[in-house]
C-alpha cells in the first residue's frame, strides 16, 4: 500500500505539479512516458512518487511518444489504470496511437500541456496540439488554471472508466501560463480523492486467463463502420456521465464544472467564445467593460471540447439579447476559418437569435493576449451589433505585426 | 473442404468461409472490437487439441481460407520419417501432427507457400506442390522415385 502524502488545505502548485498529484492520488498503475516541454514535470513527478513509495505503480521509460501511448495501450488492455502526459511534437507523434486507444475503448488519461506545433519550432503555449486531437475519438476536457489542472484529471478517470463510457480522456492545460504558473490549489486528502474515483474495474482485460480475448483486431468494409458508429455513440452519450461526475465532484468539493462554462450571459448583447487560460483574461475584461462603459459582454468557454457540447453551446447563445459573437481560435487555422468558430457557428445557426458570428485567430506560439486587446475585440462586437452586420473581415488576427490581415466579408443585399 | 487426417465430430475447423459470419448492427458489435476466442469454457484449453476446443466464430480456426491458395502440398505417408521439420517451419500451423506423428495438411488454413516441401529432408520428398485442382490420389500414384546422387 502506498504511503500517504501530507497535504495542506491550501498548496501553492503550478498546473504540472497539480496534475502529477492527481495522477498520484488516482494510484495510476502504469505511466509510460517520454519527456517534452512543457509537460515533463507531470510524469517526472509521478516517477518520483513511485520511487518514494507514494504510489504503488510502474513508470515505464520508452523511446518516443509513439511508444509511450503504445505502452499505455498495452497496460490498459492488460487491465490497469493508466495515464501519461505530453505536449506539441510529442502529441503529434502520438497521434496515430491515440486513435487506437479510443477505438479499443481503453480509458487512458492523457494530461496534455498545450503547446504550439513546429515549424517554426516553439515551446510556448497555443492550442495546435489540442486541436490536433479533436477527431481522435477521445474525450477532451480543458483546464483553465492550476486548480482545474488538479480537479479535472480526477474527474477524467471517473468519466473514462465509467462502464457506459470506457473511452480515453485528455485533460488539457495551457503551456506555461497554466503549467508553470504557481497558484493556490485546494487539494483533497489522498483517501478522499481516491474514493471519489474508485477502484479500477477492468473490462475484457488480457490478464484474465479464463477468457482469452483478441484486442486490436482488423476489420474491413464489412465491420469497420459499425464499430466506429458504436464508438461515436459512446462518445456522444458520455455527455450525461460527464455531467453526473461533475455534479458528484461539486458535492464533494464545492467546485462546480460544466461542459460549457458561461459568464454573464443572461443579459449579454455581445459575447466571446474561447478556450484555456485566456478565458480568465476575457472574463476580467468583460467585467471591467460592464463597470466602465456599461457594455453587456458575456463569455462562453467550452470546458469539454469533445464530445463537442453542441447542446449547451446552443443553449448559451440562444438568448434574445445576444447580437454578436466572436470565436477566438488559438491555433493556426491552416487555410480555413478557426475550428472553434466553425463548430460554434453551426450550433448558433440553430438558435432563434442567430447572432452575427466572427472569428479571431490569436495567441499563436504564446503571443500574449491581454485584457486591453480582449476589450477592443468586445467593442468591435458592439459595432457589429449596432450596424446589424459584421463591419470587419469575418476572420481577423489579433496581436499580429504588419499590415492588417483578414478574410471574407458579409454579403449584404 | 477435404480434410486430411482424422477429424473429430465436434471439430469446428473451417466450418465457415472467412467473412461468412453473421453481420451484426452497430448496437450489437463488441465494444472495442474485443474478440473472444472461445464460446464455451476455456478450462484446460491449453491441454486440449485444437479439434476439441470450443472456438468462437471470431477465431481464425473456424474460418476456412482455402480459396486463397492456388497450389497445394500433397503429403505422402509412405515416405515420411516423422522428423517434424515441416511442422516446425509451417508459418500457418497447417501441418497436423499428433504425438510426433505426421497426420497431414490442414487445407483450411494452408496458403500453399511450399515451405514444408522445401524443408522436407527425405528422398524423394514426402511433400510436393501440385496445382490446387489436381487429384491427391492421382498425384500420390505418380509420386517420383528416389533420386540417385550424382558423383
Amino acid at each position: 500500500m502506498a504511503n500517504e502524502y501530507e497535504l495542506n488545505d491550501v498548496e501553492v502548485w503550478d498546473g504540472n505539479f497539480a496534475a502529477s498529484q492527481a495522477l498520484r492520488q488516482a494510484q495510476v498503475d502504469v505511466v509510460a512516458a517520454y519527456p517534452i516541454t512543457p509537460s515533463t514535470p507531470i510524469v517526472e513527478g509521478y516517477g518520483g512518487y513511485v520511487a518514494n513509495g507514494y504510489v504503488d505503480g510502474e513508470f515505464v521509460m520508452v523511446e518516443s511518444e509513439h511508444a509511450a501511448m503504445s505502452g499505455c495501450i498495452g497496460a490498459s488492455a492488460a487491465g490497469g489504470r493508466v495515464a501519461t502526459a505530453t505536449s506539441s511534437q510529442g502529441f503529434a507523434l502520438m497521434a496515430e496511437v491515440l486513435y487506437q486507444a479510443s477505438g479499443m475503448r481503453l480509458p487512458i488519461v492523457l494530461t496534455v500541456v498545450n503547446r504550439a506545433l513546429a515549424s517554426p519550432l516553439n515551446v510556448r503555449g497555443d492550442h495546435s496540439d489540442m486541436y490536433l486531437g479533436r477527431d481522435s475519438g477521445w474525450i477532451q476536457i480543458d483546464a483553465f488554471n492550476a486548480q482545474e489542472a488538479y480537479d479535472l484529471p480526477l474527474c477524467a478517470f471517473k468519466i473514462g472508466e465509467h462502464l457506459d463510457v470506457r473511452l480515453p480522456v485528455m485533460v488539457h492545460q495551457d503551456g506555461f501560463t497554466t503549467s508553470h504558473k504557481a497558484q493556490n490549489v485546494y487539494p483533497m486528502k489522498d483517501q478522499i480523492a481516491y474514493n471519489f474515483i474508485g477502484k479500477f474495474v477492468p473490462v475484457d482485460e488480457m490478464l484474465d486467463f479464463t477468457r482469452p480475448v483478441t484486442h486490436g483486431a482488423q476489420t474491413e468494409e464489412d465491420w469497420h463502420y459499425e464499430h466506429k458508429a458504436k464508438q461515436h455513440k459512446a462518445l456522444m452519450d458520455s455527455r450525461t456521465v460527464i455531467d453526473d461526475v461533475f455534479a458528484k465532484f461539486k458535492e464533494l468539493t464545492g467546485r462546480e464544472y460544466k461542459r460549457v462554462e458561461t459568464y454573464m450571459m443572461e443579459d449579454a448583447e455581445v459575447a466571446l467564445v474561447l478556450l484555456g487560460s485566456s478565458v480568465e483574461t476575457a472574463v476580467l475584461a468583460a467585467k471591467q467593460l460592464r463597470d466602465e462603459e456599461g457594455i453587456k459582454v458575456g463569455i462562453v468557454a467550452p470546458r469539454c471540447l469533445r464530445p463537442f457540447p453542441y447542446d449547451l453551446i446552443r443553449d448559451a447563445l440562444d438568448t434574445t439579447s445576444l447580437k454578436a459573437v466572436c470565436c477566438l481560435d488559438k491555433s493556426a487555422p491552416g487555410g480555413a476559418m478557426g475550428a472553434l468558430f466553425n463548430e460554434v457557428s453551426a450550433a448558433a445557426y440553430t438558435t432563434k437569435a442567430r447572432p452575427l458570428m466572427s472569428n479571431y485567430i490569436y495567441g499563436l506560439g504564446g503571443r500574449d493576449f491581454a485584457v486591453d486587446e480582449a476589450k477592443r475585440i468586445m467593442k468591435e462586437q458592439v459595432a457589429h451589433a449596432n450596424a446589424g452586420h459584421i463591419t470587419t473581415d469575418i476572420q481577423q488576427f489579433s496581436g499580429l505585426r504588419g499590415p492588417k490581415l483578414g478574410f471574407f466579408q458579409t454579403r449584404r443585399g | 473442404m477435404s480434410i486430411t487426417g482424422s477429424a473429430i465430430g465436434t471439430d469446428k475447423r473451417g466450418i465457415r468461409e472467412l467473412g461468412g459470419e453473421e453481420k451484426l448492427g452497430w448496437d450489437e458489435v463488441e465494444q472495442g472490437v474485443v474478440l473472444s476466442s472461445f464460446d464455451g469454457s476455456t478450462e484446460n484449453a491449453a491441454f486440449l487439441k485444437p479439434e476439441e476446443r470450443e472456438y468462437s466464430d471470431f477465431n481464425s480456426y473456424t474460418a476456412t481460407v482455402a480459396s486463397w491458395r492456388i497450389i497445394k502440398p500433397v503429403y505422402n505417408r509412405d515416405i515420411c520419417i516423422d522428423c517434424q521439420n515441416c511442422w516446425v517451419w509451417c508459418p500457418d500451423t497447417s501441418i497436423i501432427s499428433r504425438d510426433k506423428q505426421m497426420l497431414g495438411i490442414d487445407y483450411d488454413h494452408c496458403k500453399g507457400c511450399g515451405v514444408c516441401v522445401e524443408v522436407c529432408p527425405t528422398n524423394p520428398k514426402s511433400l510436393l506442390m501440385f496445382n490446387e485442382a489436381s487429384d491427391n490420389d492421382a498425384e500420390l500414384a505418380g509420386w517420383p522415385v528416389k533420386e540417385k546422387k550424382e558423383k
